[in-house]
């Protein structure tokens, strides 16, 4: 028997809504009836299991996971870490974290991307790793570059890596961005200002952090990823059998 | 002053973007980086029951359809179990329930081969009928949409289903089942997700 039951609702003021005019491309991909509202069952609070087996080591290290034997990414380098906690504050063990981001010039290896900022032999762009028995996680990349984008005639993106990540529900799933802090274009991105609570724009800034530094190597970045709570089952309004 | 409640709040959500397969499907973005990719065989090879094909579009508001979509799909086995310690038993080796489906950037057509489904428990009582949960994230989805795929063949646990019947217009519900054919001897169900406009396809806050 399940000792949690059901995920705590989202926060629905600190997500994006659907429709956000500012972002153009959202104006045609918006639903416009409300979702309908489901208390979880077992094909809610179940999600994906993934091992140790599924994924190599040397994924988490952006700098060499494509580069030739010898050689690494040109860039910034960066670490980002931090740990992925429910809203308990709990850790989330063994849960599978993905990133993928532009390389140091701003320009993404995919067959759909033209910005004339070259591609880095050197560098493919995407990572995975699962976190440990105490949620942490960590990355070794370097810091991607601003780039353009057609939104208005003249939007530039800040730097961010995407990040995808699962807990142990398919209700936790989610997928945002990683900014850095100190970005002035953070606060004139069309995609951020999606977000309308400052507070939960300030959660998508990793910190610089010096404690996590390599010296003469690389430099660091905090970012701590948090999914929904699951409640107490103290009373009964059980998830399964009658 | 009162106490502090000290939860944290969930990061909130950001659109996955239009390069979603460089980090989650390098092969569609035209490289080859991993050992191994997720999410490509849901079933596995000894999962029981039949084997079936799902396939179909996403579609925006203008009616075209959205070339550069991800969907995931999450099953139960034929049993009605999910791979998952709170899923309701043991599964076949090798069957997983989850995948990565990826659009034909040409067209937008998708699909994905993988067991039908067992019926699952409702949440306080009742029988859930056989579903694929589906989470889609795209460029322009400012947070991934949660829904439902049924199966047309299950007109009998359909009727009988809480989520369904939780859909308070009766003709929505349509939205939600995939059509039955066959091709080669193999059955295909087709199921096309309206984001918005006719038709729009229910969506779920789950």
């Amino acid at each position: 028997m399940p000792s949690q039951g059901e995920f705590y609702q989202r926060d629905r003021e600190r997500h994006p809504p659907a429709y956000t005019r500012d972002y153009k491309t959202s104006v045609a991909r918006s639903p416009q009836y409300s979702a309908i509202s489901l208390q979880n069952s077992v094909s809610e609070i179940t999600g994906p299991v993934f091992g140790h087996n599924d994924i190599d080591p040397m994924d988490r290290d952006l700098l060499h996971n494509y580069a030739q034997p010898g050689e690494s990414a040109i860039g910034e380098r960066i670490i980002l870490h931090g740990r992925v906690l429910d809203e308990n504050a709990r850790p989330v063990p063994n849960t599978l974290v993905e990133i993928w981001q532009a390389n140091a010039g701003g320009r993404y290896r995919h067959k759909k991307d033209t910005y004339l900022a070259p591609i880095d032999p050197n560098f493919g762009g995407c990572g995975r790793t699962i976190t440990d028995a105490d949620g942490y996680y960590y990355f070794r990349t370097v810091k991607p570059g601003a780039y353009p984008w057609r939104n208005w005639v003249n939007s530039w993106r800040p730097a961010h890596i995407h990040v995808s990540v699962f807990g142990t529900g398919f209700a936790q799933r989610l997928i945002s961005q990683v900014y850095f802090e100190g970005d002035p274009l953070i606060a004139k991105c069309p995609i951020v200002k999606t977000i309308p609570n400052q507070d939960a724009i300030d959660s998508l800034v990793a910190l610089l952090d010096m404690n996590a530094t390599i010296p003469l190597d690389s430099i660091a970045y905090k970012f701590d990823i948090v999914l929904r709570g699951r409640r107490s089952t103290l009373f009964e309004n059980r998830l399964e059998g009658n | 002053m009162a106490q502090s409640l000290n939860y944290l709040k969930e990061t909130p959500s950001q659109t996955a973007g239009p390069y979603v397969h460089i980090g989650l499907a390098p092969g569609a973005a035209g490289f080859d980086i991993y050992t191994q990719e997720l999410g490509w065989d849901i079933a596995g090879p000894n999962a029981k029951g039949e084997r079936i094909r799902v396939e179909g579009l996403v579609i925006d508001g203008t009616g075209s359809p959205i070339k550069d979509v991800m969907l995931e799909a999450w099953q139960a086995n034929a049993a009605g179990v999910y791979a998952h310690p709170e899923g309701g038993g043991d599964v076949e080796e090798g069957f997983r329930g989850w995948g990565r489906v990826i659009t034909d950037f040409a067209t937008g057509e998708w699909g994905f081969d993988t067991v039908k489904p067992g019926r699952t428990p409702g949440r306080n009582v009742g029988t859930q009928a056989p579903h694929i949960n589906l989470w889609i994230v795209a460029r322009g989805i400012n947070l991934g949409l949660n829904t439902r795929v049924y199966f047309e063949d299950e007109a009998e646990a359909n009727a009988a289903d809480p989520v369904l019947n939780l859909i308070e217009w009766e003709r929505r519900r349509a939205t939600l089942i995939a059509k039955r054919t066959e091709r080669d001897g193999t059955p295909v169900y087709r199921f096309e997700i309206r984001i918005q406009g006719e038709d729009e396809t229910v969506f779920f806050d789950i």
